[in-house]
This record gives structure tokens, sequence and C-alpha cells, in this order.
């Protein structure tokens, strides 16, 4: 099956990999899998206290569609408020990164991360 | 003489159990196998010759399926009416993931490492380790019906199972 241009170019230069410390109470981290392909998607968010996310980090292991989903939804999330990016949809995604129908839960996967990590963020705020 | 609407355990003569004879499982499916033969179709119609290439098929399902733990977990649970063959997203314990993501970035770790075999071959053994404790895990789940959990189970097999493979395909090409 042949990879879009777009995903491609994600798979090989992902934006914002890396890490922040799941412990800091700005930081809020989502953690997401797929057991169907084994895949695993971490996805953080820095927010300030205007509630705007500064920063986004992911490290996904699974396929190039995965990768590039994350990869774009981190892209994406900087600058918006946590009400915006949680509206983000895995359509959205899909249409961006041009996925085909088989890998269409490759998007599915980044939305619930980018969500996990909007409500891991929201807890620690209580 | 092949009904396929049997289930994989009826069709090979087995008991529906998470543990199969192996030596059993090989010894049925030879049997059929040999029902089937195409040879014996060839004086046939098309037609019998195309049922008994469905047979084989649903033979050759049923053999794959029972023989790998994982197929006959996700088998045992479809059965029973829970399908963790086409589910795409779950909510997954997080710690369970967490421990993914370090061993999958142990993996990667392993790959540049001074004694690279050494470091897969104990990465190899913790990986495998888990799994038998998944499975096992499962059969008791299975054993006293608690079928939700045991398709938990399977879950966590699924990526265990999934970096069990990647270990071996990094082995295999350090041996290159």
């Amino acid at each position: 099956m042949a990879y879009s241009e777009k995903v491609i170019d994600h798979y090989e230069n992902p934006r914002n990999v890396g890490k922040m410390d799941a412990q800091d109470a700005s930081v809020g981290t989502g953690m997401v899998g797929a057991p169907a392909c084994g895949d695993v998607m971490r996805l953080q968010i820095k927010v300030s206290e205007e509630g705007v996310i500064e920063d986004a980090k992911f490290k996904t292991y699974g396929c190039g569609s995965a990768i590039a989903s994350s990869s774009l939804v981190t892209e994406w999330v900087k600058g918006m408020t946590l009400d915006q990016a949680a509206e983000l949809k895995n359509s959205e995604i899909a249409e961006e990164l041009a996925l085909p129908p088989v890998k269409i839960h490759c998007s599915v996967l980044a939305e619930d991360a980018i969500k996990a990590a909007i409500t891991d963020y929201k807890d620690k705020q209580k | 003489m092949i009904d396929i609407k049997q289930n994989y355990f009826e069709l090979l003569a087995l008991p529906v159990s998470f543990q199969v004879d192996g030596a059993l499982l090989s010894a049925r499916y030879r049997e059929l196998q040999k029902v089937l033969h195409p040879d014996r179709f060839a004086h046939l119609s098309e037609r019998e010759r195309r049922l008994s290439e469905q047979y084989t098929a649903f033979l050759n399902e049923a053999q794959t399926t029972l023989k790998s733990p994982l197929k006959r977990a996700q088998y045992l649970l479809y059965l029973q009416g829970l399908d963790t063959l086409s589910e795409t997203s779950v909510i997954m314990e997080s710690a369970f993931l967490m421990r993914q993501m370090m061993l999958r970035e142990e993996l990667e770790e392993a790959g540049s490492a001074v004694d690279p075999e050494s470091a897969l071959g104990s990465l190899s053994e913790e990986v495998s380790a888990e799994l038998r404790g998944q499975r096992q895990q499962f059969e008791a789940q299975y054993i006293a019906s608690e079928f939700e959990s045991a398709a938990g189970t399977v879950r966590k097999m699924q990526f265990l199972e999934k970096l069990v493979l990647e270990i071996e395909a990094l082995e295999d090409e350090l041996l290159d």
C-alpha cells in the first residue's frame, strides 16, 4: 500500500518527538494503544495558565500512518485552547494525510490520544 | 464430509479449551487433509472441486487458528460472542501501556547496544515471560467464565505478541 506524500514527510521528519515530565502539573499525558496492530502512542501537552497549549510532544511505536497522525496532531494543537483541541476530529487528520480506509484507525488513535492528554491535564487541576 | 457450520474445535475433534494437544491437532489436520486431497476430486465436476477448495480453506483456517495461542484465545471469545479481532481503539490501563512503551524503547536501544545480541536475548526472555503470564491469566479467566476480563487479557497478549515479532525481526537483521 502506498503512503501519501504527507505521511512520508511526517514519518521521515516527525515533528515534536519527545517527552515531558508527566508529573508536572502543567503537563497533560495521553497514553493510548491499538491492540489489533500493537501500536502504542504517547501524546503530551504543556498548557499555559490561560488554558492555551504552549507545547506538544509525542512518541509513537507503530506504522507510518500512526506516527504521521500523532506528529500532525502535535503541530496542530500548539497555540490552541483546550476547548479547540478537544474539538479535533479524526476525520480532519485522515483527510489532511490522505489516509486510506484501512488506516483510518490510526487517526482515531491520535484523536483519542489528544483527548486523553486533555483529560489528564484537567484531572490534575482539580 | 466436512461441515463448515461446525466450529474449529468440532471440526478437528478437539475439546473446546485453551489447552490444545499440538500433536493431536497436527494428526487430525493431516487426516482431514488426506480426505480433501485435490487428486481425489480430479474426476469430479467443477462444482465439487470448488467445494473441496472451500473445505480446504476452512480446514487451514481452523488449523492456523487453533495452533496459535493468541488466535485460539480470540476464537474462544468469539464463540462466546466477544469480537476482539476487529476492535481498533480501546481503553487500556495506562500502567500497561507505559510498560509497553518502555519495552519498545528498550528494543530500540538494544539495536545499538555494545552487545546487541545479549541485550536482545534478555529482552526477549523478559517479554516471553510476560506473555506466558498473560496466557495463564487468560486461561484462568476463561475457565471462570470471566469473558470480559479475558478479552482485556487478550488485548495485552496482542501487544506482547507484536513485540515478540519485532524482537525476532531485529534478531534476524543482526544475523544477516
